[in-house]
């Protein structure tokens, strides 16, 4: 724990976690909310598209790959779809490395491998919202429209 | 052991099979062929002795007839007184020897009383009285007689040939001797081979010529056969007429008998013709054997080709069957073996499936369980907390409960590459490249165990169909193993060569070596001597699986405390493109 760097950096980083296993969720939310992180939680694709639909905040989605019902793939592309700027990390809780090829094809941001660490997690969180923040300024700057 | 047994008797049916097949035909064709043969050569040469004997009958009655005839036309024109004459007898004997070549030994004239009034011939039998002899009172009752051979006053064998003759009122015999020696050579050549024989019997068996050996009956047994083979033969007169008439009706006369000779345990032909009326018979017999002799001969050829042709088929049948067997044999381990490689590779599908489900049941709840701990670490990071005297020991037991679940993870990722299908797509590689990198892949993991590695590899080796990335990984477990077998340092050496159809790859170390009762086992998945937590076990597996799938074979060689290497062939082919 990194204390106040991290709690510097995680400031104003939104973060919406998809898992279909609740307790998973609920521990990674009260973790990231103690390192300053905001997070919103669904429990399916379906539900991750209604958080995004309704807190239009969010930098970074955390999306488990194999879920009941629409899986982190298809999650994946109708997310990119709804919200091009938005980063996706993929959260694999087998190795279908195919999977995490896919998504990186389709534009997921990184993926990692469950369980992981919190330092690994972090990071790589971080490095999703700067890339986000680069592209917003880039698309600011072309298309002239704040 | 019921292989062997189910082979046995699958070359004993196939030998069997082939032998009937092929000798019932053969052994059919040559039953009807030699029993046609033998009927018909049978008949052939019973219908050539029954032609020889009727031959001979035809000359002795013949001969009998014409001396009888003789005699008779002495009888006829030359009146008697002349007989009565010494000196014209004697002449009319010398005319009748110069003409018949000596058949005629003597004549005489004999009364009515049987006294012999007049002789001519080297005895001297003047007076000599035959009224008690037998002949003479057969002769006394017939016109003409020709009596069986006897031994006479003379002592030596002979017949005589009789004429009765009516004149001066009273009836005369002329009689006449007949040499037996002359009539014996007549019925002495009739021999055909060696053992066959010719003999004149009387009706009661006794034999009228000399015959050079013993005949194969005795009289006894001859009656019987003389009776059944005349039946009811009449005994008339014999004279040159009515042997003429017994020529004629002879054709059908000759009988033919097969006897047993129990002396010599053969079988006989005995041929019989009635000679004389029927007063004597000719007889020729001769050994069956003899007289078919070229047809045994025949049969014994013919048995002998039957019998080499078995044994050719037999030994013929044999080989083949061994050959065909020895193939099936062959064509059998080579698919149990291939069953093997299937279960094999079934074995390890099986396996990775599992492994993949276990390992994905696992993860997730490892990832809440190790989020959960995280969590208390985190809470346990408060101010207020940290003054709790148990603070640094909760802290020691969740950074042990954090770091037994990442060796945990570690497992189950591991399991999930093993089951997982890295990138399979197959595109021609050569391996030189591959091993080049996956040696500088190593070398600071090598550097840091104080292992030197080497590499050896032939110019020019071709490209191997294969997955870049499976081979990679191959390459990079067999690297790694070889590594941990080199706990205090040492030499690893990957060498690759090219090896007939094949590219050979060679990871070699100089490390402790395999103990043989690990060398079956080293293949099989989760199989590991490395200490818990050090190896999953899976890392042969994978290379077994990844370098079957190519077509390829993975084998090892080690000895203990010297080293060990690994070998792998792959094919050049296209084997699986």
């Amino acid at each position: 724990m990194s204390g106040n760097g991290v709690r510097e950096r995680a400031s104003g980083v939104r973060v919406l976690l998809v898992d279909d296993e609740a307790g998973f969720l609920e521990t990674l939310k009260k973790r990231l909310a103690r390192r300053g992180l905001e997070a919103e939680t669904a429990g399916s694709g379906e539900a991750a598209l209604e958080v995004l639909a309704r807190v239009p905040e969010i930098d970074v989605v955390l999306l488990d790959v194999k879920m009941p019902g629409m899986d982190g793939i298809e999650a994946l592309q109708r997310i990119k779809a709804a919200r091009p700027l938005v980063e996706v990390i993929l959260l694999t809780g087998h190795a279908t490395l195919e999977g995490a090829v896919d998504g990186m094809r389709l534009g997921a941001f990184d993926y990692l491998m469950k369980p992981c660490e919190m330092d690994d997690l972090l990071a790589k969180v971080f490095e999703a919202k700067a890339r986000k923040a680069e592209l917003e300024g880039r698309v600011a700057g072309a298309g002239g429209t704040p | 052991m019921f292989d062997r047994h189910y082979y046995k008797s699958l070359s004993r049916s196939m030998v069997l099979t082939v032998f009937l097949v092929s000798l019932t035909p053969l052994a059919l064709v040559s039953a009807i062929t030699s029993y046609q043969f033998h009927t018909s050569y049978k008949d052939r040469v019973q219908a050539h002795l029954r032609e020889l004997v009727l031959k001979h009958k035809r000359n002795i009655d013949g001969f009998l007839a014409e001396k009888l005839a003789v005699v008779r036309v002495l009888a006829d024109i030359i009146p008697e007184g002349r007989f009565r004459d010494p000196a014209a007898l004697q002449a009319i004997l010398k005319s009748l020897q110069e003409r018949h070549h000596g058949a005629f030994v003597d004549m005489g004239l004999v009364d009515a009383d049987g006294v012999q009034v007049a002789y001519a011939g080297p005895l001297r039998l003047e007076r000599a009285r035959y009224a008690e002899t037998r002949w003479f009172r057969e002769a006394m009752r017939h016109d003409l007689y020709v009596s069986d051979v006897f031994l006479g006053l003379r002592g030596s064998p002979h017949f005589i040939v009789a004429v009765r003759v009516r004149a001066s009122g009273a009836e005369w015999i002329l009689r006449a001797t007949v040499d037996f020696e002359s009539f014996n050579e007549l019925v002495e050549s009739v021999a055909v081979g060696q053992t066959g024989l010719a003999y004149i019997v009387n009706n009661q068996g006794e034999f009228q010529t000399r015959p050079r050996r013993e005949a194969a009956v005795g009289p006894a047994e001859m009656r019987g056969i003389l009776l059944r083979a005349a039946g009811a033969e009449t005994r008339g007169d014999f004279s040159p007429e009515s042997a003429a008439a017994g020529i004629r009706a002879a054709q059908s006369s000759v009988a033919l008998d097969v006897i047993h000779e129990p002396a010599g345990g053969k079988d006989v032909l005995l041929l019989t013709a009635p000679l004389k009326d029927g007063a004597w018979t000719l007889v020729y017999q001769q050994d069956e054997a003899d007289a078919y002799a070229s047809l045994y001969h025949a049969r014994n050829l013919s048995l002998f080709a039957i019998l080499a042709g078995g044994v050719g088929i037999l030994l013929m049948a044999v080989l083949v069957a061994n050959r065909m067997v020895n193939r099936i044999v062959e064509a059998d381990r080579e698919r149990d073996m291939m069953n093997d490689q299937v279960i094999e590779a079934g074995k390890l599908a099986s396996v990775g499936e599992l492994a993949a489900g276990i390992a994905h049941e696992i993860n997730n709840p490892l990832a809440i369980m190790l989020e959960e701990a995280g969590w208390v670490l985190d809470l346990l990071d408060d101010e207020s907390l940290r003054g709790h005297e148990s603070h640094p020991e909760m802290v020691r037991a969740l950074k042990q409960i954090r770091q037994q679940g990442g060796r945990c993870r570690d497992i189950t990722h591991k399991l999930l590459s093993f089951a997982r299908k890295i990138d399979p797509t197959v595109k021609p590689v050569q391996v030189n490249d591959i091993v080049r990198d996956m040696a500088a892949l190593s070398e600071q993991r090598a550097h840091l165990a104080n292992v030197r590695v080497s590499v050896d590899l032939a110019p020019d080796l071709p490209e191997v169909p294969a997955s870049p990335s499976e081979l990679q990984q191959v390459l990079v477990n067999l690297i790694n193993n070889a590594i941990d077998a080199l706990e205090r340092g040492g030499e690893l050496k990957v060498s690759t060569r090219l090896d007939g159809g094949f590219v050979r790859l060679d990871v070699a170390d100089n490390g402790m070596g395999i103990p043989k009762a690990n060398m079956a086992r080293i293949f099989d998945p989760f199989y590991t001597t490395k200490p818990v937590g050090k190896g999953t076990g899976l890392g042969l597996s994978i290379c077994y699986g990844i370098v079957r799938k190519m077509g390829g074979e993975i084998s090892v060689d080690s000895v203990l405390n010297q080293g060990t290497v690994f070998h792998i062939r792959l094919p050049i082919g296209e084997a699986r493109a």
